[in-house]
């Protein structure tokens, strides 16, 4: 059991965080035709698209309520109003994902009863679905603001229901943040190998895969619809990844009675057994199709062949809780050592199970000096960690948000028995990488006398 | 006389070795025979002359290393062993003449090697070329003496034509034929700026991963130089003059023997065998190589220094492993690997509480069993060859944790779901002198307490029992890839009860039952 510290220190040097709000807007960017719409200043928004834009390397529609220095003091009720119907003019989304800042939770509004108020009089709004998610800047990171999104959208558009009367083959699939779009598609490429249906929630595979459209809309192209998340509550089940998601899945139970189960990881063989488990469970198969049985025996040769270069590994993993948990459980049963495991917020209590001794919530700048004190091997972080990889002479593998100096980070998939054995060698072969020629001086040997080299003589040819 | 004449001749000459035991044992007629086993079609295994000399001289590490062959030879081969070198680089470049069929056909060989020979001495100036000959320049009667002689008088670079195509025996044979062409053309052809009565030669070692280097720390300190070396870290100059060495200290092996022997022969360099493996072979050589220098003239306080370095050093060494015991103790170990290893490792494994359950003896000479009986005290755990399948079975039964071994066999284990630790010359770690028994036990500790064994033994979601299902309506609508109906929609009674909302219980519903606030796991 990790045991979880904050540094004592004032100062925080190089963020590992992305803000609460990015994280709102990256699931809400997971509903087909979405925008998701700040309520704060104007730049709030400029800083997280561009986040999201090196990230993605898509063009994202986010938008802001653009407040300034009178709405911030009168109340920005009608900043809103007036925001949303911009967006409705300009590109009718379908659905409109509205994230707090920490602006105006400072200023301390009253959005709920303020949207209920203008919904109520505004039936023109009608169309557009609207949904409020509470996420302070100052509170959480990225991985918070997405569960709260997720919450918010389950509590707004999933029917409450009295009486159960499920599809036995349908399921509800809810994505934490750290499943990118090639994750997600893995997951459901496995649930429907069972002859399960999967409604995703929310589904960045469809609208952040990275493709060329025939159309230019000005929203999300692509994601959960709206119909499909109304028809959620009729589901047999449903599979929550990751800790974070455990709020949403279980405000669908108390919603619509909908049971579920929380996989904290799915990445690992136990993990991804587990899940499978259940799968075989929920469609009544005996037995599985031939492809994934195949699949889990390729990843035990692949974890044979990876646990050479993984046995004794040192590890320094810097990520939002449910990756840092999913990889380092991942490394350690293969006998790697998570040395220093830094993370972004206290309230996931998966950290607490985190192999590692201590779990920092912290920055890059602890990651960085943690590293170094306790000789880690390589490092694994999200694209900032290069400068702390550069200074300490270790190779990165890249993991988490942001990912901006390398393309198709969309397509990283560490899930499944294939994700997991494609993230076995990408970790065995970031070993093999380090380049070191060893000498004698390694071994406390004098080197050899000089004598004995070759000294070139001039060209006679 | 021709080329093959001489290569006959030669390999005559090496077969009939007065310093190997097996071959003294033998009567006239079994030694004219040669000592190679001749080859089986269909169940041989292992490399062929030329890979034997290759690997032999590769190690010398400014030497450029020219293959004269077609490009299987080179290109199939190179870059595949982890000799490591302090100095230059170039060894591992992998040069080839790459012959063609209008090579071949039109006789162009010859022509071809002289150029490459030209064209690799104005890029990289190497104090030498060897020249190795293959199967085909041989078939076809390149003359590669006449090239190297012609070469070494144009572009002044000794050109030394290594003599071992690959149909002529095995990598033992090559290995030889290396060690004579050494003897030929290079040992004896440099003279040191100063003798010392503390040089030694090093013979059959290879530096793999650094194992010498592991070693010299313990010679830097009583004093003594490596001044000659085949070919571990080499330099082409120490080579030239292993001549004036005052002991050649074998290891290992006996694939170089005549080079010691001739070397004793030729210029008085007495040999002895001996090996870095294991902590008490480390200490018997420093003792055997520090007596004969005496005996060739050296101070004998070196003897006492000797007796010190070795008390302090395995003193040192088992403090450590002492550490290391409750990670490794009670672990059963099967070793395969041969010869000296044999029994050179079993006694410091048995040291940390390991058993060894069996070692095999292939490669290993009448001395090496004896001693492999006196140190497990019976000859039950002593076998020659294993078939993979018997391995495998060993294996899997459990009757071992642990296979030490060399590359052959490191699937058999791994297969099996069995931790393997590399202990032949592709391994990547240095296991010799006193630190690599750390590093050995380390190894051992690393494989055998992975916990990755006790998942991927675990049984797979379809091989265990499953909580009842419900049970499941057929599917709605068309098949997506075959359009063929399902049969529409059935009234399916429900087979479970809505979970009771209770908090306490949410989120584990039918499924697992675990009560687990945190069920990653099914069992956790």
């Amino acid at each position: 059991m990790a045991r979880i510290t904050h540094p004592k220190r004032a100062l925080s040097t190089n963020p590992l965080k992305s803000s609460t709000p990015l994280g709102a807007a990256l699931a809400y960017l997971g509903i087909e035709s979405a925008i998701p719409l700040f309520h704060g200043s104007q730049g709030c928004t400029a800083f997280a698209m561009v986040h999201l834009v090196r990230h993605f390397k898509e063009a994202v529609p986010l938008q802001t309520t653009a407040m300034n220095e009178v709405s911030t003091i009168l109340g920005g009720a009608d900043q809103i109003e007036e925001a949303i119907e911009n967006l409705r003019r300009k590109s009718a989304p379908r659905f409109i994902g509205i994230a707090s800042t920490a602006l105006t939770e400072t200023r301390g509004e009253d959005v709920v009863g303020e949207l209920k108020d203008i919904l109520r009089r505004r039936d023109d709004f009608a169309d557009t679905a609207v949904v409020y998610a509470s996420t302070p800047d100052f509170e959480g990171a990225l991985e918070d603001g997405w569960a709260k999104a997720v919450e918010a959208i389950i509590d707004a558009l999933v029917p409450a229901a009295s009486e159960r009367d499920p599809e036995l083959r349908q399921v509800n699939l809810l994505c934490g943040s750290h499943l990118t779009p090639a994750e997600i598609e893995e997951l459901v490429r496995l649930i429907r190998a069972f002859g399960l249906s999967p409604i995703v929630l929310p589904d960045i595979s469809c609208s952040l895969d990275g493709h060329v459209s025939d159309d230019w809309r000005g929203t999300s192209l692509g994601g959960t619809t709206i119909e499909d998340i109304a028809r959620m509550d009729r589901s047999a089940f449903t599979l929550a990844i990751g800790e974070s998601m455990r709020g949403a899945a279980r405000a669908l139970e108390d919603r619509a009675m909908v049971p579920f189960r929380v996989f904290q990881s799915v990445t690992g063989l136990k993990p991804v057994d587990a899940f499978i488990r259940t799968l075989m469970t929920l469609s009544g198969m005996r037995d599985a199709p031939p492809s994934i049985k195949r699949e889990r025996s390729r990843l035990v040769d692949a974890a044979l062949d990876a646990h050479f270069h993984t046995g004794g590994l040192r590890i320094a993993i810097g990520a939002d809780p449910d990756l840092l948990y999913a990889l380092s459980q991942t490394l350690s049963g293969m006998g790697a050592e998570i040395v220093t495991a830094v993370s972004t917020s206290q309230h996931n209590p998966v950290l607490e199970r985190v192999p590692a001794e201590e779990v920092v919530i912290g920055d890059l700048g602890d990651f960085e000096d943690l590293a170094r004190a306790a000789r880690a091997q390589i490092l694994v972080t999200h694209s900032h960690g290069r400068h702390a990889a550069h200074r300490l002479h270790l190779p990165l593998v890249r993991a988490g948000f942001p990912i901006f100096d390398r393309i198709g980070a969309q397509d990283i998939c560490r899930v499944g028995y294939r994700g997991t054995r494609a993230f076995l060698y990408e970790i065995a072969n970031t070993v093999q990488s380090i380049h070191h020629r060893a000498t004698p001086e390694d071994f406390g040997a004098a080197p050899i006398p000089e004598e004995f080299d070759h000294v070139p003589h001039a060209q006679t040819c | 006389m021709t080329m093959a004449d001489a290569l006959k001749d030669k390999i005559q000459d090496v077969f009939d070795e007065p310093a190997c035991g097996h071959n003294v044992n033998k009567t006239e007629q079994q030694r004219k025979k040669g000592c190679a086993k001749p080859l089986t079609p269909g169940a041989a295994a292992g490399g062929c002359a030329f890979d034997g000399a290759k690997i032999a001289l590769q190690p010398i590490v400014d030497v450029a290393h020219l293959v004269h062959a077609p490009l299987a030879c080179e290109g199939n081969g190179w870059d595949n062993r982890g000799a490591a070198s302090s100095g230059s680089e170039r060894y591992r470049t992998g040069f080839t003449t790459d012959m063609t069929e209008i090579d071949i056909v039109m006789g162009h060989g010859e022509k071809k090697l002289f150029r490459a020979i030209k064209e690799l001495v104005a890029k990289e100036d190497p104090p030498a070329v060897f020249v190795y000959s293959t199967c085909v320049p041989a078939l076809i009667g390149d003359d590669i003496d006449a090239v190297c002689k012609a070469a070494t008088e144009k572009f002044g670079t000794p050109c030394i034509p290594i003599n071992a195509p690959g149909y002529v025996g095995s990598k033992n044979l090559g290995n030889k034929l290396a060690g004579e062409a050494m003897l030929d053309h290079v040992i004896g052809t440099v003279e040191p700026a100063e003798c010392t009565p503390y040089d030694i030669n090093i013979v059959g070692d290879y530096n793999l991963s650094g194992e010498l280097w592991q070693v010299k720390p313990l010679l830097d300190r009583l004093g003594i130089r490596i001044l000659g070396s085949l070919s571990a870290d080499a330099r082409y100059k120490q080579v030239a003059m292993m001549h004036r060495a005052k002991v050649t200290m074998m290891v290992c092996s006996k694939a170089l023997i005549n080079v010691a022997r001739k070397l004793e022969e030729r210029w008085g360099v007495p040999f002895f065998e001996g090996s870095f493996y294991g902590i008490s072979d480390t200490s018997d050589s420093l003792r055997h190589m520090c007596r004969i220098m005496v005996d060739q003239g050296a101070d004998p306080e070196l003897l006492d220094r000797c007796e010190a370095l070795i008390a302090e050093e395995e003193a040192k060494i088992w403090l450590q492993l002492e550490t290391m015991r409750p990670r490794v103790e009670g672990r059963k170990v099967l070793l395969y690997t041969g010869g000296h290893k044999s029994w050179s490792v079993v006694s410091a494994l048995q040291e940390l509480g390991m058993e060894v359950i069996g070692t095999s003896v292939r490669k290993a000479t009448e001395e090496d069993k004896e001693r492999v009986k006196e140190i497990m005290q019976t000859d039950a755990h002593m076998f020659d060859n294993m078939a993979p399948k018997d391995m495998y079975r060993v294996l899997k039964e459990a009757k071992a944790d642990v296979l030490m071994s060399g590359g052959r066999s490191q699937f058999v284990a791994l297969k099996a779901k069995m931790p393997w630790v590399d202990v032949n010359q592709e391994k990547h770690e240095p296991y010799a002198g006193y630190m690599g028994m750390v590093d050995l036990v380390r190894a051992i500790d690393r494989a055998v307490n992975n916990p990755m064994w006790a998942e991927l033994r675990e049984a797979a979601p379809w091989e265990g029992e499953l909580p009842e299902a419900g049970v499941m309506p057929p599917l709605k609508g068309a098949c997506p890839v075959t359009g063929i109906e399902g049969q529409g929609p059935a009234v399916v009674p429900m087979t479970r009860p809505a979970p009771a909302k209770e908090p306490a219980m949410a989120g584990t519903g039918f499924l697992g039952g675990s009560t687990n606030p945190t069920d990653f796991e099914d069992d956790c």
